[in-house]
């Protein structure tokens, strides 16, 4: 009977504490809706969403710009940040000496606390000037944001991709060297395929970080809020939108800023959606 | 019948642990030869040194030779993959790859060199067949092979081993776990694949070892305390250890 009562107890307490998490996921969706669905109404949810220009002093509220920005950019931190953390994963969870990997791990976990302003205002002293000097345009560009965000995904692809491939069991590995295959072939054939839904996780979580970043590339990427025609070309994107005006705007420019914020929130929801089915279908 | 294996003066250390201690034993060509005795007697290790998969263990060294058809396998200019190939292992778990049943058992051939699709198949269906397998599963090749029962896995598991064409396989009580009828289904295949290969085997207890082996070698503690045929060493064995072991004295 007091078991019982304890049980109980216990269940609705869990209950409560799980609420709690979903409840505020619900109540910043609510806010973020209420304050921003205003002004989709307003200007028109295409316009809003395909409009090409951004200038909130004469009532233009087109995003187009912005959600290119954010694409082109995470899809380049995508490209250069996610062969090489799974290359790093597979180093550090397959070849590495233990010493090596003593030093590597935390090395990769400290990067990961490194505060993004750090890395932007290294991205601004170092990338931008490099860019600008060998290969041209201002600099402030597509190509840094990406090689900034690529370094910042590592530590999430590198140390989940590891887990993942660490915690396989320790037959598929045998099995496949016991079938005559190289150690080489048995990671390319059986562990990372075995691995790949846990590997896509990590990517997802990667490309979520890099789509959601604001403060690293606000200093690197130039923030013209026009359609880009090259790597080298500055792009602002949704989330450095928001960043840089929210602090002065107000009124339906406020709203504007929120819708933003709604876009953001959805593409990240198909991006999190895609990734579940992706490793569900397997 | 000539030696494939000779096993001289091999002791195995784990850092400073001896789970060997200088082993002598030839497996002759052709026959089933069952290794035994109590957990920890080194059985395990002695299987995964002979497809040197023992490489992959860390802190490990060897001493003493395994000679392969005369020629030692620790030899520099000996492949590791190829020796692999030639020396197929079971485990004592089913080891399925996420695959496919079809793809778990041509994969090895894939590994070897270029193959084509009907003659994949032809060696599929012939290594289902030997491992008494094809009849439950020749409709449903392309299912995950995880959806198989443990006893089908297992005899998978050794049908990609025969697929392979090797000439000596490795079985490490491949048949713990399992239910007597997928026991009796592996045994009946062993009697037909010791036409072609050396089979090396621990087996699960005293029973299967005299019901299909030529041989047996009873290992204690990392040492061979002697061997022979099942009658002998089971019937009359020399050595007081191996009459405690049968007589269920101890392990």
């Amino acid at each position: 009977m007091k078991n019982g009562f304890k049980d109980k107890l216990s269940e609705r307490v869990f209950l409560a504490l799980a609420l709690s998490s979903i409840s505020a996921i619900a109540l910043i969706t609510v806010f973020i809706v209420i304050q921003g669905a205003p002004i989709i109404g307003k200007v028109g949810l295409r316009d809003f969403i395909f409009g090409m220009t951004w200038a909130p002093s004469q009532g233009k509220f087109g995003i187009f710009p912005m959600i290119i920005g954010s694409l082109s950019v995470t899809l380049g931190a995508v490209v250069l940040g996610v062969p090489v953390g799974i290359c790093g994963a597979v180093f550090l969870a397959e070849f590495a000496p233990a010493a090596v990997r003593n030093l590597f791990r935390p090395a990769i976990q400290l990067l990961a606390g490194i505060p993004s302003v750090v890395y932007g205002f290294w991205g601004l002293i170092f990338i931008v000037p490099f860019i600008r000097d060998n290969l041209g345009g201002p600099g402030l560009s597509i190509l840094a944001g990406s090689i900034v965000l690529a370094i910042m995904i590592l530590p999430t692809i590198i140390t989940i991709s590891e887990v993942q491939i660490l915690a396989l069991p320790r037959q598929y590995k045998e099995g496949a060297l016991a079938l005559g295959m190289t150690h080489w072939q048995a990671i390319y054939s059986v562990q990372l395929p075995a691995a790949k839904s846990g590997i896509v996780a990590a990517v997802v979580l990667g490309i979520g970080r890099a789509m959601g970043e604001t403060m690293a590339v606000i200093m690197v990427l130039g923030n013209a809020p026009g359609i880009p025609t090259s790597i080298l070309d500055p792009v602002r994107t949704l989330t450095t939108n928001i960043g840089i005006e929210m602090g002065y705007a107000a009124g339906d420019h406020r709203q504007a800023l929120f819708a933003t914020g709604i876009v953001l929130f959805v593409i990240i929801m198909i991006l999190n959606i895609t990734a579940q089915f992706i490793t569900r279908k397997k | 019948m000539p030696d494939k294996f000779k096993i001289e003066k091999l002791s195995f250390y784990f850092k400073d642990k001896r789970v060997i201690n200088s082993l002598d034993l030839s497996i002759r060509a052709n026959e089933i030869l069952s290794v035994l005795g109590p957990a920890n007697s080194g059985i395990t290790t002695l299987l995964r040194t002979l497809n040197r998969l023992c490489d992959t263990d860390h802190d490990v060294r060897i001493e003493g030779d395994i000679l392969m058809d005369g020629k030692s396998i620790f030899a520099p200019d000996i492949s590791v993959t190829e020796l692999r190939r030639k020396v197929g292992m079971v485990f004592e778990v089913p080891t399925p790859l996420p695959l496919s049943i079809f793809d778990n058992i041509a994969y090895g051939l894939r590994v070897g060199g270029r193959i084509g699709k009907k003659e994949a198949a032809e060696r599929v269906e012939y290594a289902l067949r030997t491992a008494a397998l094809w009849d439950e599963v020749k409709d449903r090749q392309h299912i995950p092979a995880m959806s198989l029962s443990g006893g089908q896995q297992q005899r998978m598991c050794i049908a990609r081993v025969i697929a392979m064409d090797p000439q000596v396989i490795l079985i490490d009580r491949s048949c713990s776990g399992l239910d007597p009828i997928s026991t009796a289904k592996i045994e009946e295949s062993l009697s037909q694949l010791k036409e072609r290969f050396t089979i090396i085997l621990a087996p699960h207890n005293v029973q299967q070892a005299i019901r299909v082996s030529d041989r047996v070698a009873f290992m204690l503690m990392g040492s061979l305390v002697e061997e022979g045929t099942g009658e002998k060493v089971f019937g009359d064995p020399d050595d007081r250890r191996t009459s405690d072991y049968i007589t269920g004295r101890f392990g």
